[in-house]
């Protein structure tokens, strides 16, 4: 059987689309398609704002935006990988310049970067506040140069297809006319994005619902490190848009009801005039959303309609500054929220934001299943440990993206064609689709099993977590997953059916979901993004290693572990607005063990 | 204080109805309602039948324009008090074929953006290793507004030239055309600038600036289309005027 492709892209974001150009440059004669189930210059990379770190400066280095990052995975993060990333994030930044991405300039004409949270120095790359936007339609209309590229704008993946543990395609649903297809390929790359929708109150779009995690899961592939949620410490209320980091890096305050600026109750540092590089507003986002949590237990954060909140203070920037540098902010204020930063306060929460953890990968993208491939926030290689920093998934989709596709691309030459056992899974997987969700019986709303969802991953795996409510949350979690065996679809229409795509989508957020909360409950620590209230401490001892969700053959969920690499920064305490003497201890740590490569 | 209000919704199931019908349905109406919200709420909890297309909901990712009480919006920038007390109808957009309810079919732009070339198009192009190409503030000013387009279709919409002539290229691909050529790392104008003549629809631009009253993202198709005719008009006469070499 003749695979109808070498490569199938799954997902056409960032991280699909680089890796699409990458293949149809390196290796022209390849046949690529690119499988989304919206058209590409829709996926959520749309939606970054503040831009994408990349050492660029004269006064910066490879080596602290490497112990920037491992610091605040809190050594979680594999140090091989992280290296490999900053070293090669520059000149993919630099590669979309020449593509001509609209960077943000300096006056003289070079890129202009700026501070970001949890980053020793200014090296993020930004189109004013709108960067990914800019981004993705720069990747998507560089990739209508290339011919073969394939694209099928609208297809939603439902299954991979597995023959004796080799991937060798997807099964795809055209959302426009119900047709489904087998589209076979020598090699697979999921590059689907997050999962944010599993919970209620998230900046991720509609989307956004572990399509890929669930994918791989389901064929036999491990979840790494999914109890890392991060929150995003400033969110809009009812809403959950994104107010980027880019707010607090160009001199904003975070003010609870006193109007004082709280950070400085939790190990960030001092008030300084002018924003300081790991300080206080310019802190990591793990320690900002749980600081929020603490502010409200005191009592100290405002009650509104949505939930509680605190105020995101720009008015001292001046309009100019905000017109120029945040015009996307007072956009989506003015718009959605009807307040005006330039005199008003913003009201902002914590809100779901990203995925850490995602399908396991080595640092060129390869999964465990021979032909699977995963790149971008799907992915989980691990360079973001148990907290990313604002600012490096972008470049991360780009300097993944690329290294899955070039991977990919290799391994589809000598790999071998689809048998006939893939035809037969293709089989019964169109009956699934056709007879089981067109013509189902059920009752349960999909809406009600989603809420029921979303409000479970909010009470057991929010920001502080405890054993007990995470036991529920499992417990809530397979009642549900019973539930959706019966879902009520009204919608019998082959003609662009998004009740059937919703019914798709819910038995995949469940998949996840159900990773989250079982990751969770396994680590009995506090690291990054995973707080335990029963287990308030860093646990190097048990859990300086990466968790692996893998599904049973009876559908349970079972984690094991997998240890961390540490190359040239042994495990330390993460301190953030600290002296700046101490602070050069940190950064000569890494420099004083001879790197691998040196060895 | 949340009011009820009356959506009446476009359906079209070309399984089951050869035109568009219009269905009713009773919502609350609380201030932060947008449009979309009113349909998703429609979805999960009445009709769970109705397909329109939506993803990021603060205004950037394009997919849900649609026509409310007859304009071209994009329905998660709309809010629904604004339309209090009703009734609120909502439609697919104009001047494209319908798939299905409130689903258009956009195939024709995605073909045509192609056709413009919106990449970069250099002679020959500098190493990595040489760093990015200088481009000041004022020269990214140059051709910023165009670059902020959405591909959200409302302009296309509203474009009578567009609904009467579907080969017009129309104002995004247009406007996306000029995006480039004004980039100051770019050298692919000319080669542009045959597509876009290739068709009569450009000069049928009577310069309503329809398009660019819809424009929720504030991109001006309508002047992105008067500067390529003034300078298609300018190569005409030069054709004319110059000795061959000269051009």
């Amino acid at each position: 059987m003749t695979p109808s492709f070498d490569v199938v892209l799954v997902g056409g974001g960032g991280a699909g689309l680089r890796a699409a150009i990458a293949i149809a440059e390196a290796a022209p004669r390849l046949r690529v398609a690119v499988v989304s189930k919206v058209y590409p210059m829709r996926s959520h990379t749309v939606s970054a704002e503040g831009g994408a770190a990349g050492v660029i400066a004269s006064d910066d280095s490879i080596d602290e935006h490497c112990y920037d990052s491992i610091s605040g995975s809190d050594w979680l993060g594999d140090q091989d990988a992280i290296e490999a990333f900053v070293k090669e994030a520059p000149q993919e930044l630099l590669r979309l310049e020449h593509w001509g991405c609209p960077w943000s300039r300096e006056a003289d004409g070079r890129i202009a970067v700026r501070p970001f949270g949890g980053m020793k120095k200014m090296r993020t790359w930004f189109a004013a506040d709108k960067t990914g936007f800019h981004m993705l339609h720069t990747l998507f209309q560089t990739s209508l140069k290339y011919s073969t590229v394939v694209r099928y704008d609208e297809w939603f993946v439902t299954k991979l297809l597995v023959d004796d543990g080799v991937v060798q395609g997807v099964v795809a649903l055209e959302l426009a006319t119900g047709k489904i297809e087998a589209i076979t390929a020598r090699a697979v790359i999921l590059c689907t994005g997050g999962c944010g929708k599993v919970f209620p109150f998230t900046t991720n779009a509609a989307i956004k619902t572990g399509d890929g995690m669930a994918l791989a899961y389901r064929a036999g592939a491990p979840l790494k490190d999914m109890e890392f949620v991060q929150y995003h410490p400033t969110g809009l209320p009812f809403t959950g848009i994104l107010i980027t980091e880019a707010a607090r890096a160009e001199g904003g305050h975070l003010l609870n009801k006193d109007g004082y600026r709280y950070l400085q109750d939790y190990a960030l540092g001092k008030p300084q005039p002018k924003p300081v590089l790991r300080t206080m507003e310019l802190g990591p986002r793990d320690r900002l959303s749980q600081a929020f949590m603490k502010e409200v237990e005191k009592g100290r954060t405002i009650a509104t309609p949505y939930g509680q909140v605190v105020h995101l203070d720009l008015r001292h920037l001046g309009e100019k500054l905000i017109n120029t540098k945040l015009p996307f902010v007072r956009e989506l204020c003015t718009k959605y929220q009807n307040v005006d930063p330039v005199k008003e306060l913003i009201p902002v929460r914590p809100v779901v934001h990203y995925m850490m953890g995602g399908v396991h990968t080595d640092i060129n993208g390869a999964t465990p299943l021979p032909g699977l491939y995963a790149a971008g926030e799907v992915a989980c290689v691990s360079i973001n440990g148990a907290n990313r920093l604002g600012s490096n998934s972008l470049p991360e989709l780009l300097v993944f993206g690329a290294r899955a596709g070039h991977a990919a691309a290799e391994y589809s030459l000598t790999a071998k064609d689809p048998g006939a056992a893939v035809l037969a899974q293709f089989k019964d997987e169109a009956r699934r689709l056709e007879h089981d969700l067109l013509q189902s019986n059920g009752r349960e709303r999909i809406a009600d099993i989603r809420q029921g969802m979303q409000r479970t991953m909010e009470e057991s795996a929010g920001i502080y977590r405890s054993g007990a409510e995470l036991k529920r949350g499992a417990g809530a979690l397979r009642d549900l997953q019973e539930r959706a065996r019966h879902l009520l679809i009204e919608d019998q229409s082959r003609t662009f059916n998004t009740e059937r795509v919703s019914a798709l989508e819910l038995t995949f957020m469940l998949d996840v979901a159900e990773t989250i909360v079982n990751s969770a409950l396994r680590r009995e620590e506090s690291r990054g993004a995973h707080q335990r209230v029963d287990f308030p401490a860093r646990d190097d001892q048990r859990y300086l290693a990466h968790s692996l969700a893998e599904r049973q053959p009876d559908g349970s969920c079972r984690v094991g572990y997998l240890p961390v690499t540490i190359t040239r920064w042994p495990p330390a305490e993460r301190v953030y607005g600290e002296a700046p003497a101490n602070e050069r201890a940190h950064y000569a740590a890494g420099r004083a063990v001879p790197s691998r490569e040196g060895v | 204080m949340s009011e009820r209000i009356t959506l009446q919704v476009a359906r079209y199931r070309p399984e089951k109805e050869s035109e568009i019908q219009f269905e009713s349905y009773e919502l609350p109406c609380p201030k932060e309602w947008v449009v979309l919200d009113g349909l998703n709420h429609i979805k999960d909890r009445i009709d769970g039948t109705l397909s329109y297309r939506w993803s990021c909901r603060m205004g950037i990712c394009g997919s849900c324009g649609m026509l409310v009480n007859g304009e071209p919006k994009l329905t998660c920038a709309t809010f629904l008090a604004d339309y209090a007390p009703g009734p609120v109808r909502v439609e697919p957009l104009r001047n494209f074929p319908v798939i299905r309810d409130l689903v258009v079919e956009i195939g024709d732009f995605m073909g045509k953006l192609a056709r413009v070339k919106p990449w970069i198009v250099r002679d020959s192009e500098k190493p990595l290793s040489e760093g990015e190409y200088r481009q000041t503030p004022e020269e990214l000013d140059n051709y910023k507004q165009f670059s902020m387009c959405i591909n959200c279709m409302l302009c296309y919409s509203a474009c009578p030239i567009y609904g009467l002539d579907p080969h017009f290229i129309g104002p995004a691909a247009i406007a996306l055309a000029q995006r480039y050529n004004l980039d100051s790392r770019d050298q692919g104008a000319a080669e542009r600038m045959q597509i876009l003549s290739e068709h009569d629809g450009i000069w049928g631009c009577t310069f309503v600036g329809e398009c660019t009253k819809v424009c929720p993202k504030h991109v001006d198709p309508a002047g992105a289309i008067q500067r390529y005719k003034l300078q298609a008009a300018m190569e005409w006469v030069k054709a004319f005027v110059l000795p061959r070499a000269a051009q």
